[in-house]
């Protein structure tokens, strides 16, 4: 990104605001100011250290652009963000750095922006990320926004960080979704990836479980017990509609999304056992049995390029993980070591699959499909349902911690972990959703 | 061949009963469910009968007021200890053709909340075929599976997981 482009963010600002009036017929009014509290639990690995000065202006902002970046790379475990306080004068500009004293701090490189006011009442944020050993240009952008969009617009700024140091796509934009059970309520709740801004979309007296996102990030799949057995259910996340996709006799249930968002694949025990189906997303009342086997076949994933389906069966005797052709065919193990792999997702790169293997307690583990060669990522003892962020990089999961339920991300080579954990109730049943379009 | 293995079943249960119907069962602990002993909905091969103009299905004394069959992790396989219990209630079906019931299925919290809801659903199909086996008509019995979903113990120890290991019986109406 070498050169500064103009990054309008508004529209999709607008969208992600109509959250909050989503409504629903047996929905409670949504939790004001709920949010997930992020700890940083740390680990080892090599992190790249950088200085993030903070912005001329940024105290005309509701929140510090500067505080959201710095937070924002140091939970992706791969920065480490240097003091700097006591920089003075403030370098707005290239010319205005002074890298004997950023390399004193032992970054490699430093991070200057300023906010000025723009049309409309918004900002306009300018940024620039220099190597500070080379004293050159890795990326500039000009960011327009509305003064309350403050964090989005670090979240952008973090993105597009993240993309100049590491190659790989940043995260800081995307959202979460998950279930909070508190007594016998239960919330399917959103919430940006640094758990600020939650919104429940949908609040019921009964279980809710398995939220999987489209493609498109503008909907969910989840499962419902609101008709005292599990149903399928697709919301529109801009919309606030719902519908019923898959209530056939039995138990519908682990909605997967074609990554062409056209299909989802689900478990349905309508046959006898649970067996996995293709329904169009949009529901209908033909489901395609893709699999046949005299055991629990469930909770499919695709493939990022669509043609496979992992998914769980205990068809030898213990639950492993297979895949099989997305349009149905011969099945292939694809895990030997234990007695209990249930849980996977595959990566956005295709390459490697995580799920959830009994190892001294439920933990999750990563398979790299080359090799056939799984590694285990925790050491806790109640994980469950690992899913990769978009990028590949972090694994969001569910585990215990002091007897309540909290969600966590470890990096994919096991060394990085933080803790997500709302106030109250427990926190189960994590999704990743999609990057942003734009 | 069936209706001969119910006949027979029937007898039993009948010869049993007379010596057995005013016998107190201790109270079920709740904690001891996995410490040996007397699990709930454990039963001698007996069948109490219920005075006239009590409800055979609340009677404490009767093994029809117990509900719950209990498993093996990761296991839909009923215990022979329970199948007293199943057959009671096949027998209650099929002297009852209009009533109707619905096992429902649970596991522990331990796994995958899907394998689980798959896992319940077995339990509870389980449930059913023993009772269809028994002459239980298929109409008169549904399934469900609440998965890890409703914990009746919620504790986070095998203790609580044996708990959550089974399948209720639930009648039409209760």
């Amino acid at each position: 990104m070498p050169d500064p482009g103009q990054i309008l963010i508004k529209p999709s600002m607008k969208k992600r605001l109509r959250f909050a009036v989503v409504l629903l017929f047996f929905a409670a009014v949504p939790i004001a100011h709920a949010q997930l509290a992020i700890e940083i639990i740390g680990g080892a690995g090599k992190q790249f250290p950088i200085a993030v000065v903070p912005f001329a202006n940024e105290g005309t902002l509701p929140q510090k652009l500067t505080e959201v970046i710095s937070a924002d790379l140091a939970r992706s475990g791969q920065f480490k963000t240097v003091d700097t306080s006591g920089i003075n004068p403030v370098p707005v500009e290239p010319e205005q750095i002074n890298y004997p004293d950023i390399r004193g701090r032992n970054a490699d490189a430093v991070v200057i922006g300023s906010v000025l006011p723009a049309q409309d009442g918004g900002v306009e944020v300018r940024f620039r990320l220099m190597d500070a050993v080379k004293q050159t240009q890795l990326a500039a952008a000009s960011v327009t926004a509305a003064a309350s969009q403050a964090r989005a617009t670090a979240h952008k700024i973090a993105d597009m960080i993240y993309e100049a140091i590491t190659g790989d796509k940043g995260v800081f934009s995307t959202r979460i979704a998950y279930i909070v059970k508190q007594g016998r309520r239960y919330q399917l709740q959103v919430a940006d990836a640094d758990g600020f801004g939650a919104q429940t979309v949908l609040a019921s007296n009964e279980p809710i479980m398995s939220p999987s996102w489209s493609p498109d990030g503008n909907r969910l799949a989840y499962v419902s017990f609101e008709s005292q057995r599990p149903i399928v259910v697709v919301q529109n996340l801009l919309a606030g509609t719902r519908k019923i996709v898959a209530s056939f006799r039995g138990n519908n249930s682990a909605p997967a999304w074609s990554p062409d968002g056209s299909k989802l694949a689900v478990a349905l025990s309508r046959d006898g056992g649970t067996q996995i189906f293709l329904i169009p997303s949009d529901g209908g009342t033909s489901a395609q049995r893709i699999a046949t086997s005299t055991g629990i076949d469930t909770e499919p994933t695709f493939s990022a390029d669509g043609k496979w389906i992992a998914f769980t069966s205990d068809r030898g005797g213990s639950p492993q993980i297979y895949r099989m052709p997305a349009l149905g065919g011969d099945a292939q193990r694809l895990t030997f070591s234990g007695t209990y792999a249930v849980s996977p997702d595959w990566s956005p790169d295709g390459k490697s699959l995580t799920y959830l293997t009994r190892d001294n307690g439920f933990r999750v583990a990563l398979l790299d499909l080359g090799s056939g060669q799984s590694m285990v990522l925790t050491e806790s003892t109640l994980d469950e349902r690992p899913r990769f962020a978009p990028n590949g990089k972090l694994i969001l999961y569910a585990t215990r911690d002091s007897g309540r339920g909290v969600l966590a991300t470890v990096s994919v080579d096991g060394r990085y972990k933080t803790r997500l954990s709302t106030a109250a109730g427990d926190v189960r049943e994590p999704t990743w959703g999609p990057l942003p379009k734009n | 061949m069936k209706n001969i293995l119910l006949g027979s079943l029937l007898i039993v249960a009948l010869a049993a009963c007379s010596s057995t119907s005013l016998k107190q069962k201790a109270p079920v602990s709740e904690s001891g469910a996995t410490t040996g002993g007397q699990r709930p909905g454990q039963s001698s091969a007996t069948t109490p009968t219920t005075p006239l103009g009590i409800n055979p299905l609340k009677d404490a004394n009767n093994i029809l007021s117990k509900r719950s069959v209990y498993f093996e992790f990761d296991s839909a396989l009923v215990k022979d200890e329970f199948k007293p219990l199943v057959q009671a209630h096949a027998r209650y079906l099929v002297e009852h053709p209009s009533t109707r019931l619905t096992v429902q299925g649970h596991t522990d919290e331990r796994g995958s909340a899907e394998y689980n809801l798959a896992l319940g659903q077995r339990r509870s199909d389980g449930v059913k075929q023993a009772m269809n086996v028994l002459g239980a008509s298929d109409r008169q019995i549904d399934t469900v599976s609440f998965g890890k979903e409703k914990p009746k113990a919620l504790g986070h120890d095998e203790d609580a997981w044996a708990q959550n290991r089974r399948a209720d019986i639930v009648y039409a109406g209760e």
